[in-house]
């Protein structure tokens, strides 16, 4: 088991309104776990709660066994990768410059890195297809190459889990898979990852298990064919949504679409 | 980050430029003393002259405290700017020398004999109550809340400004005037015992800012990011600011209030070298030596025998110089 809650409460100082309200879930190590719902749901906070930068006020969160806010960071650090959300850089790191910082938790902080790390770290630049921007600064980046800077970062460090909060806000299409592709690979090659997204199609089709949050309480924990279900994501996102099973070009997955407000749902058209 | 060869050259070179700053330095002042003159007095072997005693005794410990006071400065600049993430942030800004200077400005306007050792005593209690102050403010719940820090800090600068200002506006005007250059900041009154003071707390003050190098990288990134890349953020951030503020504190209370050193050097150095702290923090030590030893040098010969501040003359080198820095753009080239 790489993370763990067990009835976690958080509410945020100066806020009347719980953020969590007794959350409770397990994710597996060697699984790729997407956590959706709507705004103000609760997923980030139950990132922070699990990467151990917020401690639960009752209940639980575990990481590996250990309450995760009482991790040493550098521990953690070499353990799990993350990428945060936050807005573009400011600082007018390289990006070579940028992804070394992956490998402060092995380094001391005064020295330099040594050959194993800067293998590591070109490595990581490679994984991201970053080889060609590697000296560019990161200020200079688009939106899909900032995220994919993140991404090699969070490989520099080695990592055995990757936590992503919302990875492709702002990407499109194409950006938004290219992210999707190189998690999927990561766990495919042995390591977990947990994502936080609002693209439930690409959850449903990335992730092997969905955690619905809606309004601070786990809604719904399952496989994407569990989870994603008309009157599930109807109710939760108060909006009528349509699932649909599409098998077509060999992508076998779940399409969420959200129809007309006003038309029942399930009267909607097939589809050709 | 740039190749590690060009930061080579540029610590070496920096080195490089605060041996010969010291050494130009020790070669100007009133008493004209030409450089044979300067050769002989300083061989070992020469007996006491007065041109050794000048040498030894006033322009050397003069140039040491520059030194010192201008490398401190500089690394608490760097600190605060990657504490607060503010590019505007410098080791005044939050109120320490306004701190220092209400305490010496007191103890110089109620006439009190206490010598340059006992201003500066003073100097440092006032530092060390803002210091204090607006740390109490932003701390809570474990946390140092560095929006908070910046508010306080300005505000606590205003009062005590308020507080420096009535006191010199009741002081006598001889007692007023003395207080009044207090604040513009000179190396005038410095000593071989100041200097050892000074240097016990400023070095390993700075080498324990460069020991944080990394997590300061990760600090400037964000606070967050930083955490999940391994630093005790809660822990970085309380260590940088009280090194930063006594770095500053150290400095104020020697040399008392000159601005500009720790704003300009940490840019300076970023445009030049990048923002790898693991090289900023030993250049900008380097750097901001340099520049007050140079600064000092010609404060006390520019207008003899009158000697002008020495926070005069920074900004008067530094200001032209940074902004041919700035012109030449900080994002052009990635750091």
């Amino acid at each position: 088991m790489s993370f763990e809650l067990g009835d976690a409460w958080f509410r945020y100082p100066r806020s009347d309104h719980p953020a969590l309200r007794g959350v409770s879930v397990e994710i597996p190590a060697g699984s790729h776990t997407a956590i959706v719902g709507p705004n103000g749901a609760g997923k980030t906070t139950l990132a922070r709660l699990l990467l151990g930068t917020l401690r639960p006020q009752s209940g639980y969160a575990l990481f590996e066994g250990r309450p995760a806010a009482d991790w040493p960071r550098r521990e953690m650090a070499k353990r799990v990768g993350v990428v945060a959300q936050g807005g573009p850089p400011v600082l007018p790191v390289s990006v070579i410059g940028f992804v070394e910082m992956g490998r402060n938790p092995y380094v001391r902080p005064w020295a330099p890195l040594g050959e194993a790390d800067r293998a590591k770290v070109s490595g990581a630049l490679r994984r991201a297809d970053l080889e060609e921007l590697a000296s560019r600064a990161i200020t200079e980046l688009s939106g899909g190459e900032v995220q994919r800077a993140k991404l090699a970062r969070a490989f520099a460090q080695d990592p055995t889990v990757l936590v992503l909060d919302e990875p492709t806000a702002h990407l499109d299409v194409a950006h938004e898979m290219e992210i999707f592709r190189l998690v999927r690979d990561f766990v495919d090659a042995g390591g977990s990852a947990v994502t936080i997204t609002h693209s439930l199609h690409l959850a449903g089709r990335f992730a092997d298990r969905l955690c619905l949050l809606s309004d601070g309480r786990l809604e719904a924990v399952g496989s994407p064919m569990e989870v994603l279900r008309s009157e599930i994501l109807s109710r939760v996102f108060d909006w009528p949504i349509e699932v649909v099973a599409l098998d077509h070009a060999g992508l076998a997955g779940l399409h969420v679409v959200p129809v007309d407000k006003g038309r029942d749902p399930t009267h909607s058209e097939e589809p050709t | 980050m740039k190749s590690s060869r060009s930061h080579a050259v540029g610590l070496l070179g920096l080195a490089l430029l605060l041996v010969v700053a010291m050494s130009a330095a020790l070669a100007v002042g009133p008493a004209n003393l030409s450089l044979p003159e300067i050769w002989k007095a300083l061989q070992p072997e020469a007996g006491e002259s007065p041109a050794r005693a000048i040498l030894l005794w006033v322009r050397l410990p003069r140039i040491v405290a520059a030194a010192l006071s201008g490398a401190g400065l500089a690394v608490s600049g760097v600190l605060f700017q990657a504490l607060l993430r503010n590019p505007l942030a410098e080791p005044y800004l939050l109120g320490v020398s306004s701190g220092a200077a209400l305490g010496a400005v007191a103890v110089l306007s109620l006439g009190l004999t206490v010598g340059p050792a006992g201003v500066g005593l003073a100097a440092l209690a006032g530092a060390l109550i803002a210091i204090a102050t607006v740390f109490r403010v932003a701390y809570a719940a474990g946390q140092l809340d560095t929006r908070v820090l910046i508010l306080a800090g300005v505000v606590v600068a205003s009062f005590f400004g308020a507080g420096v200002m009535l006191v010199l506006t009741l002081a006598e005007g001889r007692t007023a005037r003395s207080a009044l250059l207090w604040t513009m900041g000179s190396f005038g009154q410095a000593s071989w015992q100041m200097n050892i003071a000074l240097a016990a707390y400023s070095l390993p003050a700075a080498l324990a800012a460069f020991g944080l190098s990394r997590h300061l990288n990760a600090l400037a990134l964000d606070e967050e990011s930083a955490a999940h890349l391994g630093t005790e953020v809660e822990r970085v951030k309380k260590i940088s600011y009280l090194l930063a503020s006594l770095l500053a504190a150290a400095a104020v209370s020697v040399a008392g209030v000159i601005g500009f050193v720790g704003l300009v050097v940490p840019h300076a150095i970023r445009l030049l070298w990048g923002v790898d702290h693991r090289y900023l923090i030993p250049m900008s030590f380097l750097a901001g030596g340099s520049l007050l030893v140079l600064a000092d040098a010609a404060a006390r010969t520019v207008a003899q025998p009158l000697e002008i501040p020495v926070g005069v003359v920074t900004a008067l080198i530094g200001v032209p110089f940074f902004l041919v820095l700035l012109r030449r753009g900080y994002a052009r080239k990635p750091l």
